[in-house]
């Protein structure tokens, strides 16, 4: 017993540990800006790097005990920027995004990296779990001129390769904002809903799919019951026969006995209930139950109160 | 003092008064006769009919008090919040999975076929409110009276359009109210004497470990196909089990009795008072009535086209009569007491009620798995 819930302790443990790093592998790195010299500023009011994180999942997110470095060695000393523990602002809402500032100052607060990035070179910029070995996202930032930023596409999407990243300088043509905290695509109205107008106007493809998985899943519903349906009855008119003491496996399949219907069943019930109740003496013990009425104020004719009226 | 009692004028009711507030009160003390003088789905009605008395006594919006639905923080907000975030309705389900018996449905599987096409309301109302000029969305959202299912209707506007809710809500329970009215004329239109009066084959005897399996294997096969069905037909399915189970007596009843009441009480009273006349008195408000309407007519229409489809594939002996067919929609089990009494009209001895409550389960699962449907293509 006891190593039974020994066993179902660790399952329950291990299940939680891959609950937890599948919730923080949707931390993503989402925009990047190395030469800050004209965007957001900090709450000192300073320009400075900064790293903007995203939380792709449908659910708020604690981010802190997370590791953020530009150190792309391998070692176990590599330089880690631990986002500390107890900051409330540290859980991320689902689907937004928080600053860092890469200025090299970690104790002017909670989101300011103890790192900074090189404007002369590319620079990598990693988060790992709180583990220090986990990888949770990583990216490489291309040398850009002061002012740009390296951003993803679409908010969360795809991995660190180039081809879901851009380059942004700041204009004001349409996918070249620079977005600190703020979704890199911005959306007006529902990407999903004014497709679905323009391909399908009359609403005629969604009803045909709708109606075929309507169906689909009722019809694998019933073929399911179908089939139980059949396992069931071959077994009653096993037991059937064997109650009857005949040899069901060498009997022709037209001359096995068929399962009691519901009627013949309701009625044997019946007579079994009329017969095994049925009785001439009466078992002469009486027993008297004190009856007890509830008591509350709130139907006591004391207080001119009065039962419920029921119509029926 | 003449200073203050002029704010406090300015404070009450009479002074904030609308021409439309006093339409929704009227609305409101409608519901509520239909409800106690016309027996009209009074569990539900006089919450809602309440409620709209409550959304409705005018205010000043402006002083700050907190006492509006919208308001946040404010009592009733709270209780909204069980609408708005969607929690009441896989709670009703819950306590409509420990109520129903699913027999007459796994006794006769292929009766699933007419709960799935009864949903055909639910998507011709969408195509019509396309053409009405409402948006994808929003057309789903309305479209989804057709399957005449209150928590469904009221779980799917909530994700797609939170602005028609109140609407949309009225107008499913208003419907499934009137489903006594609207459904025989369709069924009579559409069955000739000699179709009504089929008598269909006993169903057989169920045993309690197929009674076990069904919400287990339903939840599997449904939430495969449709995950976003989850939170409809998990609780519908879990309710079901509760009760078939057999070990779990004391939580089906609490599920089937207490906590669906209590649910019921706020669901319907906040669904009322978020009627407010300023977002209910709009020409979308007429649409999404004509538009139920219209959801209604086909589900129903459907339904009972579709038994007589089917009948053309099945041997004499397995007939199925037309007047199940209206069963499909999930109005349970008005809609199967209505089959009954129509079949009894023409055969007094032919009871149709164990067989209509087949199609009748077999709609609250087309209708949630067509919400979830709905939900995956267009949230």
């Amino acid at each position: 017993m006891k190593r039974q819930i020994l066993l179902l302790l660790a399952v329950l443990c291990l299940g939680a540990g891959a609950i937890s790093a599948q919730a923080r592998k949707g931390l993503k790195i989402n925009e990047v800006m190395v030469v800050n010299d004209s965007s957001a500023v900090d709450e000192y009011g300073r320009h400075a790097a900064w790293i903007e994180l995203f939380n792709s999942n449908f659910a708020a997110m604690d981010i802190s005990s997370v590791f953020l470095t530009n150190d792309t060695t391998t070692a176990a000393s590599k330089k880690l920027y631990p986002v500390p523990l107890g900051d409330v602002k540290t859980k991320l809402p689902k689907r937004q995004h928080i600053l860092f500032w890469a200025d090299g100052k970690p104790t002017d607060g909670t989101f300011h990296t103890s790192f900074t990035l090189d404007p002369n070179k590319p620079n990598t910029i990693a988060i790992y779990d709180a583990d220090g070995i986990t990888l949770i996202d990583c990216v490489t930032v291309p040398v850009l001129k002061p002012g740009e930023s390296y951003a993803r596409i679409d908010d969360g999407e795809g991995d660190g390769t180039a081809q879901y990243w851009t380059v942004r300088t700041g204009s004001q043509n349409e996918g070249d904002y620079i977005t600190p905290s703020s979704a890199n695509k911005i959306r007006g109205v529902n990407p999903k809903i004014e497709e679905f107008k323009e391909r399908d106007e009359n609403g005629f493809a969604l009803t045909i799919t709708a109606m075929g998985i309507v169906f689909s899943a009722l019809i694998l519903l019933s073929i399911c019951f179908y089939i139980i349906n059949k396992i069931n009855a071959a077994r009653s008119s096993r037991k059937k026969a064997e109650a009857h003491g005949v040899d069901y496996a060498n009997v022709a399949r037209t001359e096995r006995p068929e399962g009691d219907s519901g009627e013949v069943i309701a009625a044997i019930a019946m007579a079994l209930h009329d017969h095994l109740d049925a009785h001439d003496k009466e078992s002469s013990v009486l027993t008297i139950n004190k009856v007890r009425k509830a008591y509350s104020p709130w139907s006591s004719h004391i207080y001119t109160l009065r039962r419920y009226p029921d119509k029926r | 003092m003449a200073t203050n009692l002029g704010e406090f004028w300015q404070l009450t009711g009479f002074a904030n008064a609308t021409w439309q507030h006093l339409v929704m009160l009227c609305v409101g003390l409608f519901f509520i006769w239909l409800a106690i003088k016309k027996d009209f789905e009074p569990m539900l009605l006089v919450p809602i009919g309440f409620g709209m008395l409550i959304g409705n006594i005018p205010f000043n919006p402006d002083a700050g008090l907190e006492i509006g639905i919208y308001e946040e923080g404010s009592v009733l907000n709270i209780l909204y919040n069980g609408v708005s975030a969607g929690w009441y309705p896989p709670l009703i389900f819950l306590g409509i999975g420990a109520m129903t018996d699913f027999t007459a449905l796994i006794a006769n599987p292929k009766l699933m076929l007419i709960g799935a096409a009864a949903q055909f309301g639910i998507f011709g109302a969408y195509m019509v409110a396309l053409l009405l000029g409402f948006m994808p969305d929003q057309a789903g959202a309305i479209a989804i009276i057709g399957g005449a299912d209150g928590p469904t209707a009221i779980f799917l506007s909530s994700k797609l359009a939170p602005n028609l809710m109140g609407a949309i809500a009225v107008s499913a329970y208003s419907y499934m109210a009137l489903v006594p009215v609207i459904q025989p004329p369709i069924m009579r239109l559409l069955t000739t004497k000699h179709e009504r009066v089929i008598r269909m084959k006993p169903a057989r005897a169920v045993a309690q470990s197929e009674k076990i399996i069904f919400p287990i294997v339903g939840l599997l096969l449904t939430c495969f196909v449709v995950p976003s069905g989850i939170p409809l037909l998990g609780m519908l399915f879990f309710g079901n089990l509760l009760r078939e189970c057999g070990v779990t007596t004391r939580l089906a009843k609490t599920a089937s009795n207490a906590l669906t009441d209590i649910v019921t009480i706020l669901l319907g009273m906040t669904v009322g008072a978020s009627t407010q006349a300023s977002t209910f008195l709009t020409k979308e408000t007429i649409f999404i009535f004509a538009l139920g309407f219209m959801a209604f007519i086909i589900a129903s229409a459907s339904g009972v086209l579709f038994v007589k489809f089917f009948n053309l594939f099945l041997p004499k002996a397995k007939k199925i009569n037309p007047l199940i067919g209206n069963a499909g929609v999930s109005a349970v089990p008005m809609s199967s007491r209505i089959s009954n009494n129509l079949g009894l009209e023409y055969d007094p001895s032919n009871y149709l009620l164990m067989h209509a409550m087949g199609p009748n389960v077999a709609g609250v699962i087309g209708s949630a798995v067509a919400a979830g449907v709905l939900l995956g293509f267009l949230a």
